[in-house]
């Protein structure tokens, strides 16, 4: 179900962003609720939107052999689902599904890119706000590297 | 007395996951005094060990209850006692989780070091919100109990999924960062291996919550229980007496010790 946006102030995700760019991101924006089961997008797909979500719960996931879809992440309340969008070829290098039922603001990444390259100002809040977001998967990511809760013995 | 073992028997034992299962202790004649959450006993296996380990219920009967996981000799041997079985207990040792003036409480626990915690979750304040990670959903501890928390605002995570878990994959840093939580008003309690609580606790200190509401709960090789023996020992703190639950503002130099 689509609702059309009015606003991005109660996301803590654009907290740094003023009004304008909050609202203008909002132009380019839209509020999407999903059943759980949702394919929302696929590898190797055209990556031409990105998701906050508000509620619920998304899994990004990937294609093994012999193992089918294997889930690699889960994306809940206040984080941002999709980054291939940032760089050419806009490709998804993975799958993500919907788990459980999710509201999300949904982005039109090519109308966001264009307002960020017309708008440097906003151009460069945008890339803080992305920055700050991978950096937290990131590191997240290196630390399940470390495989902490393992069994010692 | 604090240097004898005191004869209790495993009344049950609950099998919790592949490496780790819950007894619940019976005094056979003299009981211990009351344990707080937070604190631990000293088990002793008879024939093979001592080891500490924290009280993971108290229901107030008398009864003690501890939750191993098998990681070497001694935890095997506790970790394998039948009903039946009598051990030496001594305790109750170190420092409690720190619980008064909590207004909203904030707890995060990883691995087994959701059972120290376990005794907090009995007893939430008015908005409790308590974040799991295990490396699987098999790992997880008391998930039955979990489930079932009222009064809880319950997100579990896992380093690894399976296609029957609809919970969380990721690490415990990722839901910290993003769940509402007011600074001015959160006491955060977090317990699990220590780079884990080093991460949370940055996350928590860069959402502004400030460092003297944030404890977390510390392991050394604990033996005698009483600060005397030194084998516990990290920087200043022994940690049988001084720990195991430590002030974040104490803690924090402490936790990037490479080895004492």
């Amino acid at each position: 179900m689509t609702t059309p946006m009015t606003g991005l102030d109660t996301l803590p995700l654009f907290t740094n962003l003023s009004h304008t760019q909050r609202a203008a991101v909002a132009g380019v924006s839209r509020i999407e609720t999903y059943e759980a089961g949702t394919r929302l997008f696929d590898e190797g797909g055209l990556a031409d939107q990105c998701w906050v979500v508000q509620t619920g719960c998304v899994t990004v996931d990937t294609v093994v052999p012999q193992r089918g879809r294997v889930a690699v992440q889960s994306i809940g309340p206040g984080e941002l689902l999709g980054w291939s969008w940032l760089v050419p070829p806009y490709r998804w290098h993975f799958g993500a599904t919907v788990v459980s039922p999710t509201r999300a603001v949904v982005v039109d990444t090519a109308a966001l890119r264009q307002l960020a390259g017309e708008d440097p100002a906003l151009g460069y809040q945008l890339s803080l706000v992305l920055l700050e977001a991978l950096l937290n998967r990131l590191q997240a990511t290196r630390i399940r590297l470390l495989d902490l809760y393992r069994n010692p013995s | 007395m604090t240097w004898v073992p005191t004869p209790y028997r495993v009344a049950t034992r609950t099998v919790e996951t592949h490496d780790s299962a819950t007894l619940a202790l019976r005094p056979v004649a003299e009981s211990l005094p009351a344990f707080r959450p937070g604190q631990f006993a000293m088990l002793y296996a008879h024939g093979v060990g001592e080891v500490p380990i924290s009280v993971s219920a108290i229901p107030g009967d008398g009864t003690l209850v501890h939750t191993v996981r098998s990681v070497g000799a001694v935890s095997r041997a506790l970790h394998d006692a039948a009903p039946g079985t009598v051990i030496g207990v001594r305790g109750p040792f170190g420092t409690a989780w720190r619980l008064d003036d909590v207004e909203d409480l904030l707890v995060v626990a990883g691995g087994i070091g959701l059972a120290p915690l376990r005794p907090v979750l009995a007893h939430p304040s008015k908005r409790t919100v308590f974040i799991a990670g295990a490396r699987t959903p098999q790992d997880l501890l008391y998930t039955a109990e979990l489930s079932h928390l009222s009064g809880v605002d319950t997100v579990l995570t896992v380093d690894h999924g399976d296609h029957d878990w609809n919970g969380r994959i990721g690490f415990v840093t990722e839901p910290l960062a993003s769940i509402p939580l007011d600074p001015d008003r959160t006491t955060a309690l977090l317990c699990g291996p220590e780079p884990m609580m080093r991460f949370c606790a940055r996350t928590l200190l860069g959402r502004g919550v400030p460092a003297e509401r944030i404890q977390v709960s510390l392991e050394r090789n604990m033996q005698c229980g009483i600060g005397l023996c030194g084998h516990c020992q990290l920087g200043p703190l022994l940690l049988c007496r001084s720990g195991p639950v430590v002030g974040y503002p104490v803690a924090e130099p402490l936790l990037l010790t490479r080895e004492l």
